[in-house]
C-alpha cells in the first residue's frame, strides 16, 4: 500500500469519527447540569421538568473534577447548574469561586436553613442519613437502639465493627460532624476507639459491611440508610438486610448524621432563569415525591411523604447541625483519619 | 547514477528536518497535559507532605511498591511463559490459544474485581459450598485467603494486564529469526537454554514495555485499589485533591508517582546500556514448532488455559448470568448509540495514537538528537498518571486557550466564540491520546528498534527518501507490530473512564461510562450487560486480527 493512500484513509476515517459523533444539542430553551450524580438517579426527574416546562435538560455526569472543569472553563462555561451528594462537593465548589448566590423566596421558605448555604450558595434537596446496622441475632434490639455514634468507641465492642475506608466522603463527613460537635482532640480519641473496635481491616462499599454481619464477621456496621431499602428490593440482597436492623443513632441526644444531595448555581450560568426553575422545579411536590419513591431518600419539603419503605423504618430524629459547619471540618477529618491510621484497621 | 546521485544528496534536502519539526511537534503536543500537572503541583494550597510523612506517606508507598512488584512478576511470568509457548511449541488448541490469551484484556479490571469479591467472599458461592462440604460453622473454622487485599489486588491486576506482556513479547519472538533459535539448539542448547540465553534476552525490549505498561496501569487504577481498600499513593492523590481540597497536593503526589516509573525506565536503560537487539533478520523462514511428549503437552496446555480461565471465562460468565437474570432492567434503548461512541473514539485513537508514535518513533530513529528523544520520554509519561488527573491536566490548557481566543475575539471583532475545544469529542479524543501514547509509542519505538539499520542504509543507498524507507521497508517488516499496538489501544480505550467522564460533551455516554453509572452505586448486576458488552466490542477487533493472521503467512499478528 502507498503512503499518500495509507494517509488520505487515515485522515478520512479519523475525520468520519469526530464528525459522526459532535453532535452536542445547541437549542436555546435548555439547562445544562454538572452532575456528581448517577444519571439513571436523576434523569426521571429532569425528564418530567421536561415535561411540564419545554425545557430540555442536558447532563454531564463525572465523580472527579468538576469543579476545576468549571474552573478551567471560566466565564464561558456552558453549565448552569451543579447537582450533588455530599455536602463535602458543594462546599469545594464555592470555595472554587464557580458558583453564585442565588436569593429565591420559593428555595428559602422549603429548604430548612440548616440544610442550604447561608449566603444562597447551595440548596439541599434531599436528605440521607448515616445510620448504623446492628445484627439481629446479635445484637439486642434494646441496646441497638440507644446507640450513639459516640458509643461506638466503647471498648464493648471491641472486634464488632465494620465500616467501609476511613477517608470515603460519607465516612468523612461523618467524621467531620464529630469534629463539629465534640472539637478535634475527642473526636480524634473517638475515631482511634473506633478503629479499636473494627473486625477487619476497613474495606467493601456500605452494602458489604452489612453482608458481613450477615456473614457473622461482625455485629455491627456504618451505612446510609437507602443501602438498606436497596437491599430490601432486591432478590438476591435481602437476605442481608434481613440479618440486620436498622437504627438511627442518638434518638435521646441529637439525632442522627444527614447529608444531602443538593444543587447550587454556577458563576457562569448563561441559562439563569431556566436554572432557577429547576432548581424550583425539585423541591416541589412532584420531584420530591418522586425522589423520595425512587431513590429512598428523605425529602426535604414539608408534606411530601418518604417512600414507604421509608416510612417503615419508623420516624427519627435528625441532627439539626449546620452542614456548612461540617463541611469547613472535612480536611481536617481525614488528617484524623490518617493520624490514627483508621484505614490499617484494628491491629495498628 | 541512482545510487551515486542518492550518495551525494546533501542531507537536508532529504527531508529529515521535517521529520524532526514534526516529532518535536506531536511530543509537545502530548506531552502538555503533564507540563499542566506539574503546573498545578506548584501551587498547592498547602504543603501537605509533613502531614503525609508523619501519618500514611510510607505505607502508601510501600503497599504500592508491593503491588507494583507483584503485578510485573506475575505478568512477566505469565505473559512471557504463554508467549514463548505459543510461538515455539506444538500442543492441542495453540492456534485458538494464540488470541485466546489476550482476551482478558478486555474486561476493566475493577468489574473483575467486582466479579471475584462476590465469588471469593464469606457469603459467596464458593466458601459456601466448602462449608456445607466439610461442616463448618464460621469464618473461623477454616482458613481462606482474603480477597481485599494487596494480594487480591496483585491478582486481579496480573489476570487483566498480562496480556500487554503476552502481545508484545509473542509479537517479539515471532520476528526472531527461527534461525536464531535452530542455531541455538544446533549447538547444543536445550530449550530453556536457548529461552534464557538466547530468545528472552532478544525480546527483552518488547517485554520491558509490556511490564511497564502493566505497572503504569497498575498505578493509574483507582476503582480495583479503592474497592479493595488497599491504600496506594493514587488513594493520597484522591484524597489530598477531593477531600483536603487541595488539588496541587494532589498533583505532586501524581508526579511521585511519575518518578517511580521515570525511574524504573531509567534503571532498566541503565542495565541494557548500548546493548542493541536487532533481529538477525526479519521475515526469515519459522523454526519448526518443538513437538511434545504427551505430558508436557498437556501441562503445556493447562499452563495456557489457566490465565484464560480465571481472567476471562469465569468473569465473563458471570457478567452473563446477571445480564441475563437483568437484562429488562439494565438494558437501554440507547444503548446501541453507547457501542457507537465507543467503538468511533477506540477506532480513531488507535488510529491515531499509531500515526503519531510512527512518526514520531522514526524521527528519533532517524536522527535521535537530546531534545527529541527527551520530549518523546515526556511524551510517554501521560499513562502512568491517573485518569482524573490527567484531564485535569487537559482542562486547564484547554480552557486557558479558548477563553484566551474568545477574549481576542471580543476586543477585535466583538464575537464571542465560547469555547471551541473545552467540552468537545475532540478533548476526549485528545486525552486519550495522551493517555495510551505510551503504549503505541514503547511498542513502535521497540519494533522499529528490531530492524537493523543495515536496512534503511540499503534502502537508502538505493535512493529512497527517510518516508519512502518507511513505508516499504519499515511498516511491511513491523505490521505485526502495528496491529498489535492498535489493538491495545482500542480494546484500552473501550474501557477508559475518568478521562472520557471528565472531558465528554452533554448527553454523551460511552458504553464505559453507561456501565461506570452503576458500578459506582454498588449495583454490579446493574452494570453487568454493559460490562459485558464491552468485552464483546473488544473481542470483535482480536477475532478479526486473528482471521487476518491466518491469511498472513507470516502469522504476525
Amino acid at each position: 500500500m502507498s503512503g499518500g493512500r495509507v494517509g488520505r484513509g487515515i485522515a478520512a476515517l479519523v475525520l468520519l469519527a469526530l464528525a459522526a459523533i459532535g453532535s452536542a444539542a445547541h437549542a436555546a430553551d435548555e439547562v445544562n447540569v454538572y452532575s456528581y450524580r448517577q444519571p439513571f438517579l436523576i434523569q426521571p426527574m429532569f425528564d418530567a421538568f421536561t415535561r411540564e416546562t419545554g425545557i430540555k435538560v442536558n447532563v454531564v455526569f463525572a465523580e472527579k473534577g468538576l469543579v476545576e472543569r468549571l474552573k478551567a472553563e471560566g466565564r464561558n462555561s456552558p453549565a448552569d447548574l451543579i447537582f450533588t451528594v455530599d455536602i463535602g462537593r458543594l462546599a469545594d465548589a464555592v470555595a472554587g469561586g464557580v458558583t453564585q448566590a442565588v436569593q429565591n423566596d420559593t428555595l428559602e421558605s422549603v429548604v430548612p436553613a440548616s440544610m442550604r448555604d447561608p449566603a444562597g450558595h447551595w440548596f439541599g434537596i434531599t436528605q440521607r442519613a448515616r445510620v448504623i446496622y446492628a445484627s439481629k441475632d446479635r445484637v439486642p434490639l434494646d441496646e441497638a437502639r440507644a446507640l450513639t455514634y459516640e458509643g461506638l468507641a466503647d471498648p464493648k465492642w471491641r472486634g464488632r465493627i465494620c465500616t467501609r475506608a476511613g477517608d470515603h466522603a460519607y465516612n468523612v463527613a461523618l467524621i467531620a460532624a464529630m469534629i463539629d460537635k465534640h472539637g478535634e482532640e475527642d473526636a480524634k480519641g473517638w475515631l482511634a476507639g473506633l478503629r479499636d473496635n473494627l473486625a477487619r481491616k476497613p474495606q467493601g462499599n456500605d452494602r458489604a459491611q452489612v453482608k458481613a454481619i450477615m456473614e457473622g464477621q461482625c455485629d455491627l456496621a456504618l451505612g446510609n440508610h437507602y443501602y438498606y431499602a436497596l437491599m430490601l428490593q432486591n432478590e438476591e440482597q435481602s437476605a442481608w438486610a434481613a440479618s440486620a436492623n436498622i437504627i438511627f443513632p442518638d434518638q435521646d441526644g441529637d439525632g442522627a448524621h444527614m447529608n444531602i444531595s443538593g444543587i447550587a448555581m454556577t458563576r457562569a450560568a448563561p441559562h439563569r432563569e431556566n436554572a432557577v426553575k429547576l432548581m424550583e422545579f425539585l423541591v416541589g411536590d412532584l420531584a420530591q415525591k418522586m425522589y423520595a419513591e425512587q431513590n429512598n431518600e428523605y425529602p426535604l419539603r414539608a408534606g411530601v411523604e418518604p417512600s414507604g419503605l421509608l416510612q417503615s423504618f419508623g420516624d427519627f430524629k435528625r441532627a439539626d447541625q449546620s452542614l456548612a459547619d461540617v463541611a469547613a471540618k472535612r480536611p481536617l477529618a481525614i488528617r484524623l483519619v490518617n493520624e490514627v491510621h483508621y484505614n490499617a484497621g484494628p491491629s495498628s | 547514477m541512482q545510487v551515486d546521485a542518492a550518495l551525494r544528496r546533501p542531507r537536508r534536502l532529504s527531508g529529515e528536518g521535517t521529520w524532526q519539526v514534526g516529532g518535536l511537534l506531536i511530543a509537545c503536543a502530548i506531552a502538555l497535559p503533564i507540563v499542566a500537572v506539574a503546573w498545578l503541583a506548584i501551587f498547592p494550597s498547602e504543603n501537605i507532605w509533613p502531614h503525609l510523612f508523619e501519618t500514611v506517606l510510607w505505607g502508601y508507598i510501600d503497599t504500592t511498591l508491593r503491588l507494583m512488584l507483584g503485578v510485573a512478576i506475575g505478568s512477566v511470568v505469565i505473559g512471557v511463559g504463554t508467549a514463548w509457548l505459543v510461538t515455539t511449541t506444538e500442543f492441542p488448541g495453540r492456534r485458538v490459544f494464540q488470541w485466546a490469551l489476550m482476551l482478558p484484556l478486555a474486561a476493566p479490571t475493577y468489574i473483575v474485581a467486582y466479579v471475584y469479591t462476590d465469588l471469593l467472599e464469606f457469603a459467596g458461592p464458593l466458601q459456601s459450598a466448602l462449608r456445607a462440604m466439610f461442616g463448618w460453622q464460621s469464618a473461623r473454622d477454616y482458613w481462606f485467603p482474603e480477597i481485599r487485599t494487596v494480594g487480591g489486588a496483585i491478582v486481579m491486576m496480573t489476570l487483566t494486564l498480562y496480556p500487554y506482556v503476552y502481545l508484545l513479547s509473542r509479537a517479539a519472538f515471532l520476528e526472531q529469526a527461527g534461525v536464531t533459535r535452530e542455531v541455538s539448539r544446533t549447538l547444543g542448547a536445550g530449550p530453556w537454554q536457548t529461552f534464557f540465553r538466547v530468545a528472552l534476552p532478544l525480546a527483552r525490549p518488547a517485554v520491558v514495555v509490556g511490564m511497564t505498561l502493566a505497572l503504569m496501569e497498575t498505578l493509574n487504577d483507582f476503582g480495583t485499589v479503592d474497592f479493595f481498600a488497599v491504600r496506594t499513593l493514587t488513594a493520597g492523590v484522591f484524597n489530598v485533591w477531593l477531600t483536603m481540597g487541595n488539588v496541587g497536593g494532589g498533583a505532586q503526589i501524581a508526579l511521585v508517582m511519575l518518578g517511580f516509573v521515570v525511574l524504573l525506565i531509567l534503571l532498566e536503560r541503565l542495565e541494557r546500556r548500548r546493548r542493541r537487539y536487532h533481529a538477525l533478520a526479519t521475515r526469515h523462514r519459522r523454526a519448526n514448532r518443538q513437538r511434545l511428549g504427551p505430558r508436557t503437552r498437556w501441562a503445556t496446555m493447562a499452563a495456557c488455559l489457566a490465565p484464560v480461565i480465571l481472567g476471562f471465562l469465569i468473569p465473563g460468565a458471570i457478567l452473563l448470568r446477571n445480564a441475563v437474570l437483568f437484562a429488562e432492567e439494565s438494558w437501554s434503548s440507547r444503548f446501541p448509540d453507547f457501542a457507537i461512541n465507543s467503538l468511533l473514539l477506540a477506532g480513531g485513537a488507535a488510529i491515531l495514537c499509531v500515526v503519531l508514535a510512527t512518526f514520531l518513533a522514526y524521527a528519533v530513529r532517524l536522527r535521535g538528537g537530546a531534545v527529541l528523544s527527551g520530549a518523546a520520554r515526556v511524551a510517554s509519561l501521560g499513562y502512568a498518571v491517573p485518569g482524573a488527573v490527567l484531564a485535569l491536566g487537559i482542562l486547564i490548557p484547554f480552557g486557558a486557550f479558548d477563553n484566551a481566543f474568545d477574549g481576542w475575539m471580543r476586543d477585535t471583532l466583538g464575537v464571542s466564540t465560547g469555547l471551541l475545544l473545552s467540552g468537545t469529542v475532540a478533548a476526549v479524543m485528545f486525552a486519550y491520546v495522551v493517555r495510551f501514547f505510551a503504549l503505541s509509542y514503547g511498542a513502535l519505538e521497540s519494533g522499529l528498534g528490531r530492524i537493523k539499520p543495515s536496512m534503511e542504509m540499503a534502502a537508502r543507498t538505493l535512493g529512497e527518501g527517510p518516508a519512502g524507507t518507511l513505508f516499504r521497508v519499515h511498516l511491511p517488516l513491523m505490521k505485526g507490530t502495528l496491529l498489535t499496538t492498535a489493538l491495545l489501544i482500542f480494546v484500552d480505550v473501550m474501557k477508559e473512564l475518568p478521562a472520557t467522564l471528565l472531558l465528554r460533551p452533554f448527553n454523551f455516554d460511552t458504553l464505559a461510562t453507561y456501565v461506570y453509572q452503576f458500578g459506582s452505586s454498588e449495583q454490579l448486576e446493574l452494570s453487568s450487560l454493559g460490562a459485558l458488552s464491552i468485552v464483546v466490542a473488544g473481542l470483535v477487533p482480536v477475532i478479526l486480527l486473528n482471521r487476518m493472521v491466518a491469511r498472513d503467512p507470516s502469522e504476525v499478528i
